[in-house]
């Protein structure tokens, strides 16, 4: 079938109002005419972007069915705007072995809604000891290797991780935390912290790790990708390591991009998440970091909790927020607030995911590509509320929230998998 | 008030209201017959999370005298320990139609997360390490007492501020009570962001006693804190505890509280525990009756 999404906003290197034609699967012309097809969706006033690409989302399954599935997490998903995402390896079990990275692919596939491409372990159980049998489980379809929700504290583990990855062109997803720094802590330690007597985690417990693995990709020539970037100096030490020629990516989530410590204030336990919401100095350090591509790209690092993890003692709740139907409209505030535009939108969210995870034929609205296509309407209010959250659960500090920014519609390889 | 939460959000006024109501309890409790009917056939439940014998048994003798039925729940033979929630607590304990819960927990934050999710009015005996606030008011009621003014006076509040209750408490109250804080303790235990409490920060020992009309002597808690932070009492003695040959530099007048128990010879000597600046012992005589100003205040629901 041949489709038209007609006068709509086509973001690729500039905007342009045009015609965007769609047809088996791809796209086939991005055009100012209008072409003969079967069916035309009029997307006046609406952003037209590459699907989302989310380097970083936990879908809790197995193990943890009560909090996300791989369904209810793909349906978050495209609901998000996002047609392709990769899960992190912390569920129960743990995807160290290329029996269950297989299923998962091929669950995703069943599903039919988003690519879901599984991270593998790092290391066996995630213990931090042996290396899994990457070769293999690069095989059964996993995008990238990670230990996250864990640091990886052997720097000797870290650095052969680093090696031997880079033998099949793969990578490493670092959840950069120096544990005997975070300690107890619970939130960002600074003068909120200080003033809330909650414990706190100093920047620095992730900016030693940091700095250890961007010497250890140094030393191997080995990838690393640092996940979820919460503080200054941690930008610092990245923009560095490039400056210095090292393999090195990195990721921000969108609510780091838009919260602070001051959430944290009042004990509301949707605050707490692991690196947590640092000062604002930090904050203004990550918008500017991303805009000039010392950050590579923004990930949700979607962490779904029950309420059962949630509703109790600060300092016993789980750590995570979620992030899937959030991209979108924290990323619109940034551009209304004048931070980013759409071309940047798109390059954050879906064209360098595609460059890190080496997908060839997503990532851009090209002639050729797959037809993975986000429609967004930027302006209209809505509240996220049960009607609009797809997750299982309802762990942000948006619960309830007006928000402006929102996926209407969600094309998957042609087909539409999500609209309003 | 229908909650007594923290100092934060006092008045100067509110503060003042708590110590004119406190001083005809204290005057009650000289009495032969320690007894007022203020919470007669009130239920006052004493939800202790922590372990504490002064705090507990202050408030005890304070809901006694206010003739209410208190009762003591405690962690080492509650739920807590079967795996029950906290909420879940503190809704059968609302079941068995309690009227006032007065709640020490570990965590920070704890105990207003109770008062978010129950209807019965909730006193604060210390949340982890954030607020001790009915500890606040009898210290700067000993004060006031002792001076017979607030405004002005110069305190330093001395030891293990990261991880002190009584302290912040402390810093907000007396702020309020338009009091110059300074604070003093070794860098170990000192917030990371510290000058956002806007008190001055003493170097030493001497900048710390200097030109003080009062010292709160903050417990050294090796037992709960390890010993990375503090190397060992001799070493916290030396260059942290208040000794006798402070007191040349002392003011002749100056007050040295603590909120107990006291470590002689550690963050106190007892030339110092035991001189006639200590009002150690008067603050635990305060201490009951304002928690029976404040159980009185937060069962009425009046402004404090």
């Amino acid at each position: 079938m041949r489709i038209a999404l007609k006068n709509g906003t086509v973001v690729t290197d500039k905007l342009s109002v045009c015609n965007l034609i769609i047809d088996n699967g791809k796209i086939t012309e991005i055009t100012d005419e209008v072409p003969q097809t079967d069916k035309e969706i009029d997307c006046s006033g609406k952003i037209i972007v590459p699907g989302l690409i989310d380097m970083h989302t936990h879908l809790r399954e197995p193990g943890q069915e009560y909090k996300e599935t791989l369904l209810s997490g793909s349906e978050a998903a495209v609901a998000g705007g996002v047609t392709t995402l990769c899960c992190m390896a912390n569920a129960n079990p743990v995807t160290d072995d290329s029996a269950l990275a297989a299923w998962i692919v091929k669950r995703g596939k069943e599903i039919g809604l988003a690519d879901i491409l599984p991270y593998a372990c790092v290391t066996k159980g995630m213990a931090g000891k042996e290396l899994t049998e990457m070769g293999i489980l690069l095989q059964s379809g996993v995008c990238g290797f990670s230990d996250d929700g864990k640091p990886i504290i052997s720097g000797e583990v870290m650095r052969r991780a680093l090696e031997y990855s880079k033998y099949f062109g793969s990578y490493i997803a670092c959840h950069e935390e120096e544990p005997t720094l975070s300690d107890k802590g619970v939130m960002h330690e600074g003068a909120v912290s200080a003033n809330c007597g909650l414990r706190g985690i100093p920047t620095e417990a992730e900016s030693v790790m940091i700095a250890r693995d961007i010497e250890l990709a140094r030393l191997t020539g080995g990838r690393a990708h640092i996940c979820h970037v919460s503080g200054s100096r941690s930008v610092e030490l990245i923009r560095r390591g490039k400056a210095d020629g090292i393999n090195i990516t990195s990721e921000v989530t969108p609510n780091h991009l838009t919260l602070t410590d001051k959430a944290c204030a009042d004990y509301d336990t949707a605050s707490k998440v692991n690196p947590p919401l640092r000062a604002e100095t930090d904050r203004q350090t990550l918008i500017a970091a991303l805009k000039d591509g010392v950050i590579d790209c923004v990930a949700s690092d979607h962490a779904p909790h029950h309420k059962d993890d949630k509703f109790m003692e600060y300092d016993h709740a789980a750590f995570g927020m979620l992030g899937l139907q959030l991209l979108i409209p924290l990323l619109t505030a940034q551009i209304h607030a004048g931070a980013y535009n759409w071309v940047d939108f798109a390059r954050f969210t879906s064209e360098n995911p595609a460059k890190i995870l080496g997908l060839t034929n997503k990532g851009r609205l090209n002639k050729g590509f797959d037809a993975d296509i986000t429609v967004i309407d930027p302006v209209t209010e809505y509240i996220y509320d049960e009607k609009v959250n797809r997750s299982k659960s309802v762990n942000t500090p948006f619960w309830g929230k007006t928000l402006k920014g929102r996926a209407v519609l969600t094309i998957k390889n042609g087909k539409t998998v999500f609209e309003i | 008030m229908k909650n007594f939460l923290s100092t934060k959000d006092l008045t100067k006024e509110e503060i003042l209201n708590i110590f004119d109501l406190a001083d005809t309890f204290r005057e009650l409790n000289t009495r032969g017959v320690k007894k007022a009917p203020a919470l007669a056939g009130k239920t006052v439940i004493n939800l202790f999370f922590e372990n504490s014998t002064r705090t507990r048994t202050s408030f005890e003798i304070a809901e006694k005298r206010l003739s209410a039925d208190s009762i003591n729940f405690s962690v080492a033979v509650s739920s807590a320990q079967k795996g029950e929630t906290l909420i879940d607590t503190v809704h059968n304990l609302e079941s068995m139609k309690a009227d006032i819960f007065v709640i020490r927990h570990e965590c920070s934050g704890a105990v207003k997360f109770v008062a978010d999710n129950t209807p019965v009015p909730v006193i604060n005996a210390g949340d982890g390490l954030n607020e001790h606030p009915t500890q606040s008011m009898l210290d700067i009621y000993t004060i006031r007492r002792a001076k017979n003014r607030l405004e002005g006076l110069n305190v330093t509040i001395m030891g293990d501020i990261s991880h002190s209750r009584v302290a912040r408490s402390n810093i907000w109250a007396m702020k309020t009570m338009g009091m110059n804080v300074r604070l003093f303790g070794p860098p170990t235990v000192m917030p990371n962001d510290v000058t956002s409490f806007g008190c001055k920060i003493c170097k030493n020992i001497d900048e710390a006693l200097d030109d003080a009309d009062a010292l709160i002597i903050l417990r050294i808690q090796r037992e709960r804190q390890g010993e990375l932070l503090i190397p060992s009492a001799r070493e916290y003695a030396r260059f942290f505890g208040v000794m006798p040959h402070h007191f040349v530099k002392m003011k002749k007048d100056s007050l040295i509280l603590h909120p107990g128990p006291i470590n002689r010879g550690v963050e106190i000597s007892s030339h110092a525990a035991d001189s006639d600046k200590s009002a150690i012992l008067e603050q635990v005589e305060n201490g009951v009756a304002i928690r029976m100003a404040i159980l009185c205040m937060v069962d009425k629901g009046i402004k404090a």
